[in-house]
């Protein structure tokens, strides 16, 4: 296929991050490592997609977490309603999982359709309405989502292809998989033509529509991709806690994966996955110590913002950056002399 | 090749563009000149879609583009670089280019390839060649000069290959050196690229060595049009604010 031969070292990062990722989880004997890299999985997927939008569309939205409960609620759903199981035995999970990203998708498609016209402020504003449109959607309808306790009972998650959901080990694996693979298109999008017309479009959307590109609906493809990778996290979530719960479409979700962007950084690829592990680290660190979790946090992440003024690994780019520029101008300079 | 029949705009009591009509032959390369306010950049807003005019026509080879949105119009052939050079800061040179040729060869939506396909690099470096920016294509367009900068623009617009080109005050901002300079490059284009090119400029001097025939807009009104004899010579535009000697240069 001449997409991977075009991204041949993507794929083979790619490869070589599942590898490690598998030889962690089935090589130490212990849940903890495969717990925490789960939920890294899940939330990682819920920032990194956010940052299609932020980082390289210069697109702010408050309400991203509404597509990452989607998600999780669409895959739980299916998997608990009897008929669909019967009905598809073997194939349910693989089935569940692709309705999810389908129904995600088309969700974000309608949401994006009305938000995407907007800039700014106003893009923010009512992403963070919609998503508490959902949020109180799910408290509400009681009858189907279980209200405030969320989705209870379990999941079932019945065998495919010889995977086990129920087994730690093989769920473990099938969340990396899905991960790796959702990185992989990321990846692949952000360095194709799409990816670099959202950089002129985040820069100078205006020259971008006189350079012939219909910026609006490049911003809607955007908002549909990154939505439905959101939605993929919430599957993992769903998948890892066996239940789906209503504060994943809190806008305190979409607030911890805009906070992931910052500390991470918003011009780096890898920047917001960075930013989901420190966070997850700091949480569970500061809580050994204090039950004042989110006062210290605040406070890192102020210290971030102010001091560094941007995220980790942008504060190292702009470093490098500046340093390759200013070489070439000075190459330049000798070579006009 | 492009033809403005009747056109007015006004803003609230600002007449910017008063029953204009004017010709612009096929592969000709015309001046539009004036004072500030005299309503040339909404001329070329007028053209690219960006503003509707109240009423009038503007016909592209005959098709009237009145009403069609900007990225249409960019479709169809009316490439445009602005007054204030109008680029993507983060992305470097070549990146911007390889970019806008990607817009134009219709790549903009393929999520699945990567970028830069090798056509693309090799039409943007053709762009690069041709600009003389080989020296500056690594560099970030905000670590760029501003004649560079300018350059960009001038070269984003190319990248869509224009049947009409239409520049807003090129030399803007220039001293005078690089001012002729970036004319001769414009003038060079030009004459490599066969394609009807409009520009708007305010040095007398340039225009009347350069352009084929001259536009005088003010007040939103045509108040002549002819070679750079005819203007130089036409009284009303002397009376008018060229003073009587021969013309310096236009105040800004
Ligand atoms: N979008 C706008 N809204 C209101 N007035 C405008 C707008 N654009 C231009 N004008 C007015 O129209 C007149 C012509 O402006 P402009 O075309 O920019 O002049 P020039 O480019 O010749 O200096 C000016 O009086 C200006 O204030
Ligand atoms: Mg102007």
């Amino acid at each position: 296929m001449s997409l991977f031969r075009e991204f041949r070292r993507d794929v083979l990062l790619a490869l070589g991050a599942l590898a490690v990722l598998l030889a962690i989880g089935f090589g130490v004997d212990s849940a903890w490592p495969r717990d925490f890299l789960t939920s890294i999985f899940a939330i990682g997927l819920l920032a990194m997609s956010l940052n299609l939008l932020i980082g390289y569309t210069g697109l702010v939205s408050f309400g991203h977490a509404a597509f990452f409960a989607l998600g999780g609620y669409i895959f739980g759903l299916l998997l608990q309603w009897g008929d669909f199981t019967a009905t598809l035995g073997q194939g349910s999970v693989p089935v569940a999982l692709l309705a999810a990203v389908a129904g995600t998708a088309l969700y974000a498609l309608v949401i994006g359709a009305i938000c995407v016209r907007l800039t700014e402020i106003y893009f923010a504003f009512l992403t963070l309405a919609f998503q508490m449109f959902l949020y109180s959607v799910i408290l509400s309808w009681v009858a189907l989502t279980g209200g405030d306790q969320g989705l209870m009972g379990g999941i079932p998650r019945p065998v495919f292809l010889g995977v086990d959901l129920a087994d730690p080990y093989h769920r473990y694996a099938f969340c990396a998989v899905i991960f790796v693979i959702c990185m992989l298109i990321m990846r692949i999008v952000t360095e194709s033509p799409f990816g670099y017309t959202l950089r002129m479009i985040r820069d100078n959307a205006q020259r971008a529509a006189f350079l012939g590109v219909n910026v609006t609906r490049v911003k809607l493809i955007c908002f549909v991709v990154s939505s439905s990778i959101a939605g993929v996290g919430g599957v993992i979530l769903a998948l890892f806690t066996s239940g789906a719960y209503p504060e994943w479409a809190f806008w305190a979700q979409s607030g911890e994966a805009i906070f992931m962007i910052m500390l991470g950084g918003l011009n780096v690829f890898l920047g917001p996955l960075l930013g989901a592990v420190a966070l997850r680290i700091l949480n569970d660190v500061v809580q050994m110590y204090t039950s004042h979790t989110e006062i210290v946090i605040g406070l890192v992440i102020l210290f971030v913002v102010l001091g560094l003024r941007r995220g980790v690994l942008d504060f190292a780019k702009d470093w490098w950056v500046e340093r390759q520029q200013a070489k070439l101008a000075a190459e330049n300079r000798e070579s006009q002399q | 090749m492009l033809r403005l029949e009747n056109v007015v705009k006004s803003f609230g009591g600002v007449v910017a563009t008063n029953d204009v009509s004017l010709n612009f032959p096929t592969d000709s390369l015309s001046a539009v000149i004036g004072p500030n306010g005299a309503g040339k950049t909404t001329l070329f807003n007028l053209i690219t879609g960006h503003l509707v005019p109240d009423s009038g026509r503007i016909l592209l080879a005959d098709e009237d583009i009145v009403g069609m949105a900007p990225a249409g119009i960019v479709r169809k052939g009316i490439g445009r670089a602005f007054q204030v050079a109008s680029i993507f800061p983060t992305l470097t040179v070549e990146q911007s280019l390889m970019a806008a040729v990607a817009s134009h060869v219709h790549m903009s939506e393929s999520l699945l390839t990567a970028f830069p396909p090798r056509s693309v690099r090799e039409r943007a470096g053709e762009l690069i060649d041709l600009l003389g920016m080989a020296p500056v294509a690594r560099l970030l367009c905000s670590n760029i000069s501003h004649g560079d900068q300018k350059l960009l623009d001038i070269g984003l617009a190319l990248a869509l290959e224009p049947r009409v080109l239409l520049l807003d005050e090129p030399t803007a901002g220039m001293g005078p050196e690089e001012r002729w300079q970036m004319i001769g490059t414009v003038r060079r284009l030009w004459e490599q690229g066969r394609m009807t090119l409009i520009f708007i400029e305010h040095d007398m001097d340039i225009v009347f060595e350069v352009a084929e025939t001259i536009h005088v807009l003010r007040y939103g009104s045509v108040l002549a049009t002819g070679s750079a004899d005819d203007i130089r010579n036409n009284p009303e535009v002397i009376e008018a604010y060229l003073g009587t000697e021969t013309p310096e240069e236009v105040p800004a």
